[in-house]
């Protein structure tokens, strides 16, 4: 229910005195409604949810969290250590 | 598709996993509280790969489940009404009320409409003046500033012809009713990432000092879930009770001041009752007295409708998380998505519905030695 996914502001309107975008995801466009990210410009990634943007994304610290996941990949790794005891946690 | 493939990688979601078993030295039971979360979890099998020290529960966090059978009466009741048009999310349709639900009405000629966004229903008033359009009006923090928004600018272009069925209900005021059961056994809570993304962390700062356990804000990609998982088991194996937020790509700690400004423009806090848990004080919203005009349930005279809930369905423990779906006797046999005896079954987000698709066919747990 809560489900909101990112999408690419193309384009935005005003419609009976909203604002609303279309917002681009993937392949797909729709409409959504940019009332509660006034700031948002063509170009920005807001998280859209039943038809209303609810935040723009931040580039900055979603490149800066992602960077911080790929550097675990340099940590010392347990080969095959989640595989390996699988078999014995199934029950 | 951008911000959601790279959150997807399996490698370093590998890398995750080792470093969350590296870890954990004792057991946990951790929580999440949203449907969303729960899906992604269970679709990806990610209890499954964090080995037996940590066991995840499955909190009261879909709106479709906990809205009481009191409401779904209302709702089939209004639906019914010959000239009415009924807009609703999808999922609430299959939700079984006392005797009927909403799609049975619609089978039986009533106008039951299925909207992606609430304006949807404020589009079908203005193209149909002549008919009252209600809108069912469920979900939590997340959805309130858009059923909000519908309703005010309903008000704002006077369009007399739409009203609201209101079911709205907030999260933590039913994490408080959870970390005062004596019963609970929940030591760490992944906090919902889009209900923050509105509503901000502050509230669960307080949750976190009075109750001591920790919060992480988490998004909802497998990545995002390890990752948040990790941050709950090292606050844990450190003793620490904060709250940190994993998902900082849509969460500020002051969430969206505009959309909350709009919702509490139009809602005004309330006692509410949830299905399966029953009722839970000042946990939920309804109009305000300025909005009464729109308020569905006195416009059609349904305010008195109450319902009973059926005693077999154990929904009640599984919101709860003292009970998997698996440990109910009727869960894949009498209970499916196609035949929902109580509301986790019915929407993707819930949690039997969630097992049912994904675990059916996996051992019962004790089944292996």
């Amino acid at each position: 229910m809560c489900l909101a996914i990112p999408g690419q502001i193309v384009e935005a309107q005003e419609i009976n005195g909203m604002r609303f975008a279309t917002v681009r995801f993937g392949g797909v466009t729709r409409q959504a409604c940019l009332d509660f990210v006034p700031e948002a410009q063509c170009g920005d990634y807001v998280i859209v949810h039943v038809g209303f943007a609810i935040s723009l994304v931040d580039a900055e610290e979603a490149e800066r969290t992602y960077r911080l996941l790929e550097e675990m990949e340099a940590l010392e790794e347990e080969p095959g250590a989640p595989e390996a005891e699988l078999g014995k946690d199934g029950g | 598709m951008k911000y959601l493939d790279e959150y997807r990688d399996p490698a370093l979601a590998r890398r995750l996993v080792a470093e969350i078993r590296r870890s954990v030295t004792r057991p946990w039971v951790l929580m999440e509280i949203c449907g969303g979360q729960t899906h992604t979890l269970v679709k990806y099998g990610i209890e499954e790969l964090l080995g037996s020290q940590i066991e995840l529960v499955h909190g009261p966090g879909c709106p479709v489940c906990v809205t009481p059978l009191e409401i779904v009466d209302k709702a089939i009741a209004i639906a019914s009404i010959p000239e009415v048009i009924f807009v609703s999310y999808g999922d609430m349709l299959r939700v079984p009320g006392s005797h009927s639900d909403l799609f049975r009405v619609k089978a039986a000629g009533g106008d039951v409409r299925i909207a992606y966004s609430p304006m949807d229903a404020l589009r079908l008033a203005r193209e149909n003046p002549q008919r009252p359009v209600v809108f069912f009006a469920v979900g939590f923090e997340t959805t309130a500033p858009a059923n909000s928004t519908a309703v005010w600018q309903a008000k704002r272009e006077g369009l007399r012809n739409f009203s609201m069925l209101v079911s709205h209900v907030l999260v933590p005021p039913a994490i408080r009713l959870l970390l005062e059961q004596s019963a609970n056994r929940v030591q760490g809570f992944i906090a919902p990432g889009h209900v923050c993304t509105v509503m901000g962390y502050e509230e669960y700062e307080e949750l976190a000092r009075r109750y001591k356990v920790p919060f992480v804000v988490g998004g909802f990609e497998p990545l995002d879930l390890l990752e948040a998982i990790l941050l709950l088991v090292r606050q844990l194996e450190e003793g620490r009770a904060q709250v940190e937020n994993q998902y900082v790509r849509s969460v500020s700690r002051g969430g969206n001041e505009a959309a909350r400004r709009r919702m509490m423009e139009v809602f005004e806090v309330v006692d509410r009752n949830w299905r399966g848990i029953g009722p839970i004080a000042q946990s939920g919203y309804r109009l305000r007295p300025e909005y009464a005009a729109f308020d569905a349930e006195k416009i059609f005279g349904v305010e008195t409708i109450s319902a009973p809930e059926p005693p077999e369905c154990i929904s009640a423990l599984v919101l709860q998380g003292l009970k998997k779906p698996v440990d109910c006797p009727m869960f894949g046999t009498r209970c499916t998505p196609a035949t929902p005896m109580g509301a986790p079954m019915v929407s993707s987000e819930g949690a039997c519905a969630a097992y049912y698709q994904y675990r059916r066919h996996a051992a019962p747990p004790g089944a292996q030695t």
